[in-house]
């Protein structure tokens, strides 16, 4: 039988739900008159996994999960790792260094922006941004090594 | 009465300094941007510009972001009729007849109805909010932790019957957000839970990164590749001008749209988007002529961009009176005002009367200023909309990620601002509703010690909530909600949900 969206989805959050149950044995959950740190945290995965049980159950009639459209999914996940890597070079090369080289990644290689206009609108962002936060605003943004 | 005008005198002395009205100004300005723009929304706007407000008093930063709110209300009505573009969630009723208006060649009257609506109601929603806040504030000394318990409870048992949607799925976010909010110091016992090591977690998970990932961010997820619409021609002043007969049919649309939204904003939930639904609804069951809405009717357009900013200011009640957030985007205000020491709850408005006061004359002046920017300003608003969606995308990303970042100065609330995105793009895949897991992490820490306090107070027993009148009130409410909510669940061949009975199953 081929599964459908809400049931892989209702699914999904009751093994969340185990896995917080899990996560929460080493917290007390105290007693009633005295609830300990691990007591609403055990409530709120009940409630989880049982919501998660009535959308698996219910959804029956969702759409086949075959029939979802993920056209997007890859661009999507370009744009995620492109960020996480933004952000973990943040504070090493600073945010103008950083800002401009996504900006390049993003018009310049996904969008296949013209050269000159990369440069533009990339050099420009990172630079302008900074002087509103940074200068104007007194937004503390971290400054590369070479105090760029 | 004379107390209230005295303290509106003091509030006027306040927002009428230069200093105020110009931030009241930027605010608008901004918001106006933000709520055009498809992808950013008031919510990830005012996250963005939280850390800007730091360096200012708290007076200047809760008008500057108040702007920020009620600009994007009205800022996501220009591309809604325009171009059929909901710039921000709470537009998209105004899209129906909005853009059928601009293609019979209206959108001036369409526009100027829009923003004569947004005007009217936040003003009487302003005059709400004067006259009810210090009384609510008042009946919530009486509130224990009892009282707190039920009232955050009914909350999200409102939300869950006012989504329209799946009320497992609803309540399944909710409490995906409430197990968020667990993750931190516990206040009671010191433990630190969920932090998986990491120093930056013991803290618990912002509000900022969480809003912003799953609003912003995964909607640019979703929407990256799209391509940039085709503008209409911006309409001059002369042609804004609506004729006296559509003034005469606008007339009750936006007074309806007024106390709908107004009093739905009060409750906590996705108060501005669900409060344009059902004025759209009630619009199209009062009118004679029910079959022109979808087709260019003016009353559908009044109606809902009335409600939606009755209840953008119907949202502050809870959160000045209670210091409860009502929506996402109050709990960002909250932790604007917070930064300066300042406590939103009962005793704020006798602590801090010029805060409060000045707030409510900032939000009248407000509502002058955005009358008088986006009537003429209307042409260079839709210019910002011809730069390519290819170029405008990246900026707002990078933005997203400045704003996160400065909040705390930690690339641990970037990294799970983007996984929060990534989040929350699958469970927009999967029709999932996002509002109640930022709600749930705003409400998770109350609501978790007043439900530990009231079970110490009653020494283990649940019963406490059945001996305090005002919580049983709250609870049984609550419940009502949620059985009339399960209905259409269980006898799926008779029951009709609240989208049914508003008349809004065959539009769109």
């Amino acid at each position: 039988m081929a599964m459908r969206s809400d049931q892989v989805s209702g699914l999904l959050l009751l093994a969340l739900a185990i896995y917080v149950g899990w996560m929460n044995r080493v917290y007390p959950i105290g007693s009633l008159s005295e609830p300990g740190p691990g007591y609403v945290p055990l409530l709120l995965a009940i409630f989880l996994g049982s919501m998660g049980l009535l959308v698996a159950v219910w959804g029956r009639k969702s759409t086949p999960l075959a029939a979802m459209e993920w056209a997007e999914a890859r661009r999507a996940i370009a744009l995620l790792v492109a960020c996480g890597l933004a952000a973990y070079a943040l504070e090493r090369l600073g945010y103008r260094i950083t800002m401009a080289a996504l900006l390049l990644f993003f018009l310049g290689v996904m969008e296949r922006r013209k050269a000159w206009q990369v440069a533009l609108a990339s050099a420009g962002f990172s630079f302008a941004s900074y002087y509103v936060f940074a200068t104007l605003l007194r937004v503390p943004l971290p400054v590369s090594p070479w105090g760029v | 009465m004379i107390e209230t005008l005295n303290n509106l005198l003091l509030g006027f002395s306040v927002a009428l300094q230069p200093q105020i009205l110009m931030y009241a100004f930027i605010g608008c300005f901004i918001g106006t941007l933000v709520g055009m723009l498809p992808g950013v929304g008031p919510l990830a706007g005012i996250s963005m510009l939280l850390p800007a407000t730091f360096g200012l008093n708290p007076i200047v930063a809760i008008v500057l972001l108040a702007g920020v709110y009620y600009g994007a209300m009205y800022g996501g009505s220009t591309t809604s009729i325009l171009i059929r573009l909901p710039g921000e969630a709470a537009s998209v009723m105004t899209c129906i007849d909005g853009y059928e208006m601009t293609r019979q060649g209206r959108a001036g009257p369409a526009l100027a109805i829009a923003a004569i609506g947004s005007f009217v109601a936040g003003t009487l929603g302003v005059v709400g909010l004067m006259l009810l806040a210090p009384t609510l504030a008042t009946f919530a000394l009486r509130f224990g932790p009892p009282e707190y318990t039920a009232l955050l409870l009914m909350g999200l048992l409102v939300l869950a019957y006012m989504t329209g949607g799946s009320i497992p799925k609803t309540l399944a976010m909710a409490a995906l957000g409430l197990l968020l909010g667990m993750i931190g110091i516990d206040a009671m016992s010191g433990y630190t839970r969920f932090s998986f090591d990491v120093v930056e977690l013991a803290d618990g998970i912002g509000i900022v990164p969480v809003a912003v990932g799953l609003f912003g961010i995964s909607e640019i997820l979703l929407t990256a590749s799209q391509q940039t619409p085709n503008l209409p021609k911006n309409p001059s002043l002369r042609e804004l001008m609506p004729s006296r007969a559509e003034l005469k049919q606008s007339a009750g649309p936006i007074a309806r749209g007024s106390a709908i939204g107004f009093l739905i904003g009060i409750i906590p939930g996705s108060a501005h988007i669900i409060s344009s639904f059902i004025a759209y609804g009630i619009e199209r069951r009062v009118s004679q002529t029910p079959e022109r809405f979808g087709h260019g009717a003016i009353e559908g357009v009044a109606g809902p961009e009335s409600a939606n900013n009755a209840a953008a200011t119907g949202a502050f009640i809870p959160m000045m009176a209670l210091g409860i957030p009502t929506s996402p985007v109050t709990a960002v205000m909250i932790a604007a005002v917070m930064v300066h020491g300042i406590a939103p709850g009962p005793m704020l408005i006798t602590q801090q009367p010029e805060l409060f006061w000045g707030f409510v004359a900032s939000m009248y002046v407000g509502n002058v200023v955005l009358l008088i920017l986006n009537l003429p300003l209307v042409g260079l608003f839709v210019s910002l909309l011809r730069i390519p969606y290819s170029y405008l995308y990246p900026c707002i990303l990078a933005f997203c990620i400045l704003g996160c970042y400065s909040v705390s100065n930690s690339v641990v609330d970037v990294y799970i601002m983007l996984a929060m995105g990534g989040v929350g793009y699958v469970l927009r895949k999967f029709d999932f509703d996002l509002a109640p897991v930022a709600l749930g992490l705003v409400l998770a820490p109350m609501l978790e010690l007043s439900l530990r306090q009231s079970l110490a107070m009653s020494g283990g027993s649940y019963g406490i909530f059945l001996e305090r009148p005002i919580a049983v009130v709250m609870l049984v409410l609550g419940l009502v909600m949620l059985l009339v909510s399960l209905k259409p669940l269980l006898f799926k061949s008779t029951a009709r949900d609240w989208r049914s009975r508003a008349g809004l199953d065959d539009v769109s």
